[in-house]
């Protein structure tokens, strides 16, 4: 097993333009530390995933990059004029609004409804294009609100969980769904993972984060790993990608680092 | 057939009802019917700042709205008092303030029944000359700002992620509602004017399959509980405000029953 730990250099991000950068950032909320240090960035082109435990600070870290949360310090640059496309962990409906999934899918860009269907046929959801928005399940909501992300032909896609809800042969399909669309399109993917060891194969870089970045690196060649193999066959085996990675600290239960051994 | 004074309360409440519909919807829709009644409240303080300074009350009305509104969407930013608890405060300390400003005037009548439950029968020609021209003006910024207000009701983050103005749409809007309550609070008064906007819209969301078609049944139906309640209270000679109340909150129960048929039939 190669140490990931030393292949941050070894991509050639400087050659991409960068689409997104976040700087030193540091946020706390309630007098709980979520954000310490953290610097990442996203450049055209670039698939960036996102791993860590639960309460580790990947939404927030995503909201930071967004826009959405103000920092205590560091900074945030975005390319002027980015276009995002955005799916949020979790979006909440009120069932007073009536809305169908057209409209869903318009909220901030008028498309044609040509376009429409077709992003729709991407997430396997051709038929729901009139449907009421609330009588989706969890699973097709995740899916169409994928599509919404990816019909705004974004120069920056933020998927944050896009597989939640969604099996593993789902999750399989989104993630080549996703290495396609920035094949056709070129452009930039920040995606926060739901597994902690399991990544897009097309990942260019993984940020660890747990209140800080613990490791980055590139994913791991997996083809060959037969563990993998074992659990998710051979067809997932080309899209998903087994980070194994060890740190030189652990983490208290608060959250605070203690070394362990140095590298 | 009818007097002059119960068409110029119908013309006027039908006009104010046209405005409340709409963005009753989104009182609804983004709940907040206690931000509503929070405004309404405090339009008492504006009465007796108006007639403290001289001024028409109405002008009292609104900048105490726009105020209040303003101070809330301040207080909303921070996350130490929770917003209901915050509105609590300021609906009802505005209200108590407003009722002992008022009772401290001795010299000017103040007709507190009037502010408290509306006049509707006492609207002028002038009167609906400011109703319409303002409905009018408040509608034309509601169809500025409906794209932008509707993908953020629909979910905030995700508007202003991909790039809506969100704090400008947020400010636009919030002096809309208090501004649509400074007009409706003639019609039905302080205490009665959230019902003219949530009754009409929630009564309306039944029968609609989109945002624009639950704003515009909206309208449609304060305008009949506007014309319903008018004649009630003609009828059995009661009061006239909280008749058209009544008549809303009629046409909401018949469209629960109307809802419950359509979702029987398979829609």
């Amino acid at each position: 097993m190669p140490d990931t730990h030393a292949q941050d250099e070894a991509h050639p991000a400087s050659t991409t333009e960068t689409l997104i950068s976040v700087e030193n950032a540091a946020l706390s909320k309630g007098g709980r530390r979520i954000l310490e240090n953290v610097s990442i960035t996203v450049g055209r082109g670039e698939i960036v995933t996102l791993i860590g435990p639960n309460g580790a600070g990947k939404s927030m870290l995503i909201r930071v990059a967004l826009g959405l949360e103000p920092l205590n310090s560091g900074h945030v640059r975005r390319t002027p004029g980015l276009k995002v496309g955005y799916q949020p962990q979790k979006v909440t409906l009120d069932e007073t609004l009536p809305l169908s999934v057209q409209r869903f899918l318009t909220l901030t860009q008028p498309q044609p409804v040509e376009e429409l269907k077709k992003g729709l046929a991407d997430v396997q959801m051709p038929h729901l294009l009139d449907a009421s928005i609330h009588t989706l399940s969890g699973g097709e909501f995740q899916r169409v609100m994928l599509a919404r992300a990816m019909l705004r032909r974004p120069d920056l896609l933020v998927l944050d969980e896009p597989e939640q809800n969604v099996d593993t042969a789902g999750a399989v399909e989104i993630y080549q769904l996703i290495a396609r669309l920035r094949e056709e399109t070129g452009c930039g993917i920040l995606l926060v993972s739901h597994d902690l060891n399991v990544v897009m194969a097309a990942t260019d870089r993984v940020y660890c984060l747990h209140g800080h970045i613990c490791c980055s690196g590139t994913p791991d060649e997996i083809s060959g790993h037969a563990e993998f193999l074992r659990l998710f066959g051979p067809s997932a085996a080309k899209t998903l990608a087994v980070y194994p990675h060890h740190h030189d600290h652990d983490h208290a239960p608060d959250g605070s680092v203690t070394h362990t051994h140095a590298h | 057939m009818f007097d002059a004074f119960i068409i110029r309360a119908a013309v006027g409440g039908i006009g104010v009802a046209l405005v409340a519909g709409p963005l009753g919807c989104f009182v609804v829709w983004r709940r907040m019917a206690y931000f509503g009644d929070t405004l309404a409240h405090a339009g008492l303080t504006g009465v007796a700042l108006g007639l403290v300074l001289g001024t028409h009350p109405t002008i009292g009305i609104v900048f105490t709205g726009v105020a209040i509104a303003l101070l809330l969407l301040a207080l909303q930013w921070q996350q130490r008092v929770p917003t209901d608890t915050l509105l609590g405060i300021l609906s009802h300390s505005a209200l108590a303030i407003g009722l002992i400003a008022i009772s401290f005037m001795e010299t000017v009548r103040v007709d507190l029944m009037g502010y408290l439950f509306g006049d509707i029968l006492a609207v002028t020609v002038v009167d609906i000359a400011w109703i319409y021209g303002g409905a009018t003006v408040l509608l034309a910024v509601l169809v500025f700002i409906w794209k932008p207000l509707i993908a953020m009701t629909v979910d905030e983050d995700l508007a202003v992620a991909e790039g809506v103005n969100g704090i400008r749409t947020q400010l636009i809007f919030t002096v809309l509602i208090a501004l649509t309550v400074a007009l409706a609070m003639k019609v039905v008064g302080v205490l009665l004017v959230t019902a003219l906007l949530i009754i009409p819209a929630a009564a309306a969301r039944r029968f609609a399959f989109s945002p624009e078609g639950m704003a515009i049944g909206a309208a449609i139906l304060g305008g009949v509980a506007v014309l319903s309640g008018l004649f009630a209270s003609l009828q059995w000679d009661t009061p006239s405000g909280p008749s058209v109340v009544a008549a809303a909150a009629f046409l909401f129960a018949l469209s629960l029953m109307a809802g419950a048929t359509l979702k029987d039939s398979g829609r």
